[in-house]
């Protein structure tokens, strides 16, 4: 489990075991900012670039030589036309609504099996986990030919349950989860259960409250991971109506061809939506992702 | 996380007094509240990842075809097919390649942004901003970033190499350059989540290991290869394994920036899985050779672990 309590560490990271050094206010420290300075305008670049050419005439994102202030002022026509063409808000509806399912069931279900490989004693319980354990390291791209074969029996090709239900299972999410319920205390469930509580009862009103900072975590990683697939509804949807934001653009990419500043327009709307909820809830997806990125280390 | 673990009260009530009656009522209670806490996971456990695994097995000795003709067992034909399909060698290359291109960079820049960003120096918030944002892209927007900055005549970053009198680079289009340019603008996608994992493990590094460091008289330097690296030796075995394992599975930046070209120089193992079921579609085939990189995944990995246990030992 990582103890970092990460924003408010790295604020007072410059704290007293730094003081005694004056000097490091000196040329080691200009040359550490100036060297962050460089590494995140390299990084902001991108954005940056792809935001202009979004606000350009189809003449200026063409044009050449390349420059950032076009000769015909800024322009929002490729949103208009991008979003004239209905696709996006249609695909984003798609993006959310599957992340959202996918991320409520693979909560649910991995904290009941975490709870149960926990606390609970049954029969097979040792080699569930362990089957468990051992499919963490298949990468879920490998069984697209199987799965894919299995959603033509089921018919469920071309359906939300065929884009949804492959996505619920990632067994490190109960890996997590078990071993934070390792760390509670067992004598907070003890007493509710002489008071006669049973087994869900105790799991609902005791342990799921002392879980929830570990569980915001595992739900931001799912809903992360979904939200960004590409393989498998690539693979599963044919129907525009039905494809999610990073399907649905890869389709536009070639339908747009060389028109430029749709193809960024385009990109930035699909990427607004998770930038909003970060910049919103910049700590919790932080310190979501470091949680969950080491396994719960 | 943090849990404010309450030290266990060995005085509390006895934890199995309740049951310490009837013991074997206990044991039975148990088998039904795990399964059934068990069982909605098992569920979809069972359908979307154990099911699919020994279907798969299955249709590698089959000549099914999409189309859901053929079926015939036929024993090892695929097998034989594909150790002596070149193709298929040359996206297994292409994906070790890859991960070896990207991992390196992918630990040791995020390594040096977290150093830095740990130090303490203002605008916090902007660094980490800066270099998570791009990981929670969808990889087609990545791809349409960075096919635009790679443009040959129109894109950024030539136009920066002539205006620095630099040679132009045909970045997506040269078969030497391509998998390189991939692998910049991977750096570019995901390193920020390498980089957040090594924050979080320097900021639980205890400050007072520095304080006594610096006491002794030790610098700056000293105290960053004899605490810090040191200290994170644990965190850089877990990032690499995490990494070269991400990197094995590559395909969606790859498959959209340059479809596996130039002539197959970028096509990667799981593309090639892909287009052999869905566009040659040979299910069977492409089944086994899903077995056969699931094989190669297997060797790395207990190759990686043979080397970091004995490392870490």
């Amino acid at each position: 489990m990582t103890t970092a309590t990460m924003n408010a560490g790295a604020l007072t990271a410059a704290g007293p075991g730094h003081k005694p050094g004056e000097r490091r206010f000196g040329l080691g420290r200009v040359l550490a900012f100036a060297v962050l300075v460089i590494l995140a305008v390299t990084w902001l670049l991108p954005f940056a670039w792809a935001v202009v050419t979004s606000l350009k005439s189809e003449t200026d994102a063409a044009a050449f030589p390349v420059t950032w202030i076009p000769a015909g002022g800024f322009t929002f026509d490729a949103y208009a036309k991008v979003l004239a063409e209905g696709n996006i808000p249609v695909w984003a509806f798609n993006s959310l609504f599957s992340s959202a399912v996918i991320t409520i069931i693979t909560v649910a279900t991995s904290a009941l099996a975490a709870y149960a490989f926990s606390r609970l004693d049954f029969a097979g319980r040792r080699w569930m986990y362990f089957a468990v354990i051992a499919s963490i390291v298949i990468p879920p791209q490998v069984l697209i030919i199987p799965l894919f074969y299995e959603m033509l029996a089921l018919n469920m090709v071309d359906t939300y349950w065929g884009l949804i239900l492959p996505q619920v299972v990632l067994p490190a999410m109960v890996f997590i989860l078990k071993k934070f319920f390792d760390q509670i205390p067992i004598e907070l469930e003890d007493a509710a259960r002489v008071d006669g509580a049973n087994r869900l009862r105790v799991f609902w009103t005791i342990v799921l409250p002392l879980s929830r900072p570990i569980l915001a975590a595992v739900a931001i990683f799912v809903f992360i991971t979904a939200w960004n697939n590409f393989l498998w509804p690539f693979i599963v949807v044919n129907d525009t109506s039905l494809m999610t934001l990073p399907v649905g653009l890869q389709t536009v990419k070639s339908a747009y061809g060389v028109q430029y500043a749709q193809n960024m327009a385009a990109a930035i709307l699909a990427a607004l939506p998770l930038i909003v909820i970060f910049l919103f809830f910049q700590r919790q997806i932080i310190k979501g992702i470091s949680t969950t990125g080491f396994g719960g280390q | 996380m943090t849990t404010t673990a309450a030290p266990a009260t060995p005085a509390a009530v006895g934890d199995t007094a309740p049951a310490g009656s009837s013991p074997p009522r206990r044991r039975r209670r148990d088998h039904l509240a795990g399964w059934a806490f068990l069982a909605p996971f098992a569920v979809v456990f069972l359908a979307f990842i154990v099911w699919p695994i020994v279907f798969g097995i299955y249709l590698s000795f089959t000549d099914r075809s999409l189309t859901g003709a053929g079926g015939d067992l036929i024993g090892f034909t695929n097998y034989a097919e594909a150790i002596a399909d070149g193709d298929m060698w040359r996206s297994m290359g292409n994906t070790l390649w890859f991960t070896i291109l990207s991992t390196v960079p992918l630990v040791l820049v995020a390594l040096v942004m977290a150093l830095l960003v740990n130090e303490g120096l203002p605008a916090q918030w902007l660094w980490r901003l800066s270099y998570f944002m791009p990981y929670l892209l969808a990889s087609t927007v990545v791809s349409l970033f960075w096919i635009w900055l790679y443009n040959p005549q129109l894109g950024l970053i030539n136009d920066a190499l002539s205006t620095l009198g630099l040679q132009e680079v045909a970045w997506l289009q040269d078969p030497q350059v391509a998998m390189p340019a991939i692998v910049i603008a991977t750096l570019w996608w995901t390193v920020g989540f390498n980089f957040l994992l090594y924050l979080a493990a320097l900021q639980n590094i205890p400050e007072q290991q520095f304080e006594a460091a610096q006491i002794d008289g030790a610098g700056k330097w000293r105290q960053l290869f004899s605490i810090t690296l040191p200290q994170l030796n644990q965190t850089t075995i877990l990032i690499l394994i995490l990494q070269v394992l991400a990197s094995l599975k590559v395909f969606d930046q790859i498959y959209q920036m340059t479809a596996g070209g130039p002539g197959g120089a970028t096509r990667s193992a799981v593309q090639y899985i892909f287009e052999v079921g869905f566009t040659g579609y040979r299910f069977g085939y492409s089944a086994a050779i899903t077995y056969v990189f699931f094989a190669i995944i297997i060797i790395v990995s207990l190759i990686q672990f043979r080397v970091t246990a004995r490392r870490s030992a």
